[in-house]
């Protein structure tokens, strides 16, 4: 075998490694962005909101991770977590902790209501092995439909969170300004090349994700793993599968609680009622895209999955309005995003990571 | 009977394989009208390739037909499909029962073959408008049962009948075709009790006295010897004995079922060192264990420390449910005590702990996980329960996966195992049956166990791959001195490994013996231990 040829080898073995869909994906993606200047928009501009997107949205895919492992499928009940998150961020904002202490409290109180939801949730998902997901997803619906009423009804007070001419009833969109906007996008961010770096965003999933890898390297995470790909060789080598579900559970819904304080500081506004129902689709798709199956994910595919992911949403509506001159930017975006969910939920293919 | 010259069936040497592994060799054998065949053979003799051959059951077409001739009334035939066979008269009753249990008895009889009549709706529609001659389908019923001549009621719904009930429902279906004239029953007895198996028999002669030729499997061996007027016993593909029904005693039978010529030399080597003690290493005390087709009833048994203890009987008969219960898969009862301390149920980590693995019979189900690496299959069970292959940091408080170490002992296994893979990162699922099952057995050794139970440890692998894990356990057992309980459906691979053979039978010890035992022995205590009481 000549030197060209061994090398047309490699590359062949790489890109089939890496997917025909991301190799597809990753194409249109970049002709997005040649494009983009023929309509007069910035490139820089582009790539900050790429990345601003990235590290708004990527712990929320990274809360995918532990479920998949255990085998309980996509968490398709992610609102779950996303109420426990919100509760967090609510109440910090209740017990008016200010700048960004109220990340951390809000970090706390929402991971410890997210236990508590998690192990309900595990408790039932093991009563329904093998529909897990059909059931998350019910799970999620009722939990979102159950807090509409309870955000109205709990007694909070706080001036930048209750409707101003009832005095009670939590609003719809509330601003964490003052609490603890951009507290991590803005640290240690810094423009290159016009380009927007927020760093304490990246840094921050950086860090769960290093978490996350070093779990899966432990005995505890590998088990997880084995009880995914085998629940009953599992069971045989003595290892509680039931309990090793529930923590998977519970990781995630953690995860999405801590995912959604994250949107919510770079996005700069808590949103309640039907906000966490729009949230399991987009993070179950760029897991997918990424290149996770039902039954194995690593952290790569959540980094590629969300890059691609918020990458075709961002750059698509932009792109196309300015080529048609038209302001058709939220209806192209629901067509770009649920054409990419509708993709992602079709393809079963093998693993990658 | 006239009709003896020219015999109803004949079957000429038949062949058949299934992907080059031959499972039916030369067999040629006869039935004549009006007579009961009793064809006999241990599991996978090969009788049911034949009976699916018989009756053009699409598999056979499927995996490349078969050799030799079947001919039927002097004409040779050759069915494509299992409605040809019908057609000719042939008709076969299942072990499983194909029943619709909403219908009454006489529906289900005639079920596809109704008495119609004719409307005038099915003069605008078409026959699918005809209605049905309910008082016509009652008369061919109850004429179907006559002929069995046996109490069943034609109105009563299968759901509510009692087994004995739904066999014959399911005969007289068969027997409700004019054309009837070889019947084939499959352990028909087997789910009946004495009684209902008793009136089957005397139906079965009845239908022979009117004419119906009937091919009878089954494993017990006194319904056999009562009922044919022939004797056809298969083992390995092959008729070993074709006898006419005289003179023939049981343990003629059972001595021809079990005692097979052994091919090769790696199982003929007879246990030279035999490590047992005196010590019991672990002692069953009533062992009850519910496990779906293989139920233990009332298991008492003493295992020594050092021995290869055997386990036999015939499928179904809850050889398999000692281990798997006793290692906590299945819901047990009864004590199992192991070195001197009582084994918790339904606990396989306890179990583990205590120093017992468990090489399962369900390869692909329990033993491996396909999906993962060959070092994480060997390395998993050991490293959950005795926290082997793990680094200690931070005191203890993490417990990290030790990579190096797990390919390291992985390599050792895959050289002294002699696995054949690409490297110990392959996937488990990508090897063939015989090197899944060695990594099976490395995943047990990696657990250095005190005993080690091994379950079915050579089905479905060729018979080179067969010789190296019965070696390896050899070796296993005799140089670290491991206890193993082998549980095994071929009787000669356990007398080549064994030193004592304990012979399940009807979920109970049906007797313990030494492996130089005469195959005819076993075979006894397999198929009937009642049956000799009987006898004697």
């Amino acid at each position: 075998m000549s030197f060209k040829e061994n090398v047309w080898e490699k590359i062949k073995s790489r890109a089939k490694a890496f997917g025909l869909p991301r190799i597809i994906i990753s194409l249109f993606l970049l002709v997005l962005f040649c494009i983009a200047p023929l309509g007069g928009i910035s490139i820089s501009q582009s790539i900050s909101d790429v990345l601003m997107r990235f590290g708004q949205n990527a712990v929320l895919v990274l809360a995918m991770v532990p479920m998949i492992h255990s085998g309980c499928g996509l968490n398709f009940g992610l609102p779950l977590g996303i109420i426990a998150g919100l509760l967090g961020g609510t109440l910090a904002i209740q017990a008016n902790v200010v700048g960004g202490a109220s990340f951390f409290v809000a970090m706390l109180i929402a991971v410890a209501f997210a236990i508590i939801f998690g192990i309900l949730y595990g408790l039932l998902l093991n009563k329904v092995k093998g529909g897990e997901m059909m059931i998350a997803t019910y799970v999620g619906y009722a939990a979102v439909a159950f807090m509409c009423m309870m955000w109205l009804l709990l007694p909070y007070s706080h001036p930048q969170m209750v409707w101003g001419y009832a005095g009670r009833g939590l609003r719809t969109t509330i601003s964490t300004e003052g609490f603890y906007s951009q507290i991590l996008a803005d640290f240690l961010d810094f423009d290159i090349f016009g380009v927007n770096i927020p760093t304490g965003s990246l840094l921050f999933f950086a860090l769960l994700a290093l978490f996350m890898w070093a779990f899966l390297h432990t005995k505890l995470g590998t088990a997880m793993t084995a009880v995914g790909s085998n629940p009953v060789f599992a069971r045989a080598c003595g290892i509680n599968t039931d309990m090793i579900r529930i923590l998977s559970v519970v990781m995630s819904t953690a995860l999405g609680a801590i995912g959604i304080l994250v949107y919510q500081q770079s996005f700069g506004f808590i949103q309640l009622y039907m906000g966490p129902f729009y949230m399991a689709l987009p993070a179950v798709s760029a897991i997918l895209i990424g290149g996770a199956s039902v039954n194995k994910a690593g952290i790569t595919n959540v980094i590629i999955g969300t890059f691609l992911f918020q990458g075709i949403v961002t750059m698509t509506p932009s792109v196309m309005n300015s080529l048609m001159h038209t302001d058709m930017s939220e209806v192209i975006r629901i067509i770009a995003s649920n054409g990419m969910i509708l993709y992602a939920l079709t393809r079963k293919t093998e693993v990658v990571s | 009977m006239q009709d003896n010259k020219i015999p109803l069936l004949e079957v000429r040497s038949v062949k058949k394989e299934f992907f080059g592994n031959v499972v039916l060799k030369d067999i040629s054998f006869t039935v004549n009208k009006g007579e009961i065949v009793g064809l006999v053979g241990e599991n996978g003799a090969g009788k049911s390739t034949l009976m699916k051959i018989l009756f053009g059951m699409k598999e056979i077409n499927e995996s490349g037909g078969y050799e030799g001739d079947i001919i039927l009334n002097g004409k040779a035939i050759r069915f494509k499909s299992p409605q040809d066979a019908l057609l000719s008269g042939f008709g076969m009753v299942h072990q499983e029962f194909s029943l619709l249990p909403d219908f009454t008895a006489t529906e289900n009889i005639v079920l596809n073959r109704e008495s119609e009549k004719y409307s005038l709706m099915s003069e605008i529609f078409g026959s699918r408008m005809n209605t049905l001659d309910r008082q016509d389908m009652d008369r061919r019923a109850e004429e179907a049962i006559k002929r069995l001549n046996i109490q069943l009621d034609k109105n009563m719904y299968v759901s509510g009948m009692p087994v004995g009930h739904k066999q014959f429902t399911e005969i007289a279906r068969e027997l409700s075709r004019s054309e009837m004239k070889l019947l084939i029953l499959d352990e028909p007895t087997a789910v009946l009790t004495e009684k209902e198996a008793e009136s089957l028999l005397a139906a079965m002669r009845h239908l022979k006295e009117l004419g119906i030729s009937i091919i009878f499997i089954t494993h017990r061996l006194k319904e056999i010897v009562d009922v044919c007027d022939k004797i056809i016993v298969m083992r390995d593909g092959k008729i070993v004995e074709n006898l006419e029904n005289k003179n023939v005693n049981i343990r003629q039978i059972a001595k021809a079922m079990v005692g097979r010529e052994v091919s090769s030399s790696a199982l003929n080597v007879q246990n030279e060192v035999d490590n047992s003690s005196d010590e019991v290493i672990m002692k069953i005390e009533h062992l009850w264990v519910d496990m779906p087709g293989e139920i233990v009833h009332d298991v008492n048994l003493e295992v020594k420390k050092g021995e290869i203890l055997g386990i036999a009987g015939l499928a179904g008969q809850g050889k398999l449910g000692i281990p798997n219960g006793i290692m906590g898969l299945y819901p047990r009862g009864g004590n199992v005590e192991f070195c001197g301390k009582s084994l918790p149920s339904e606990n396989p980590k306890e179990c583990i702990k205590s120093g017992i693995a468990f090489v399962s019979e369900d390869r692909r189900g329990v033993g491996l996980l396909l999906d993962e690496s060959l070092e994480w299959n060997v390395a998993f069970g050991a490293m959950q329960t005795q926290d082997k292959y793990l680094k200690k940091l931070f005191g203890g408080l993490i417990k990290w996966r030790d990579s190096s170490a797990i390919e390291k002992d992985t390599n050792k296994y895959i050289e002294s195992l002699q696995i054949k893979c690409t490297s110990s990162k392959q996937k488990a699922k990508e090897l063939s049956g015989g090197n899944q099952q060695k990594i099976c057995l490395a995943k047990a050794f990696a657990l250095s166990p005190k005993l080690l139970f091994v379950s079915e440890a050579t089905r479905g692998i060729d018979i080179g791959a067969k010789a190296l894990v019965l070696d390896a356990l050899k070796k296993y057992n005799k140089e670290n001195g491991v206890t193993i309980v082998m549980v095994s459906s071929e009787l000669e691979e356990l007398r080549s490994v064994c030193s004592r053979i304990a012979v399940i039978s009807d979920g109970k010890v049906a007797g313990i013996l030494p492996a130089s035992c005469a195959s005819d022995e076993f075979g006894m205590l397999m198929v009937a231990a009642n049956e000799i009481k009987e006898e004697a």
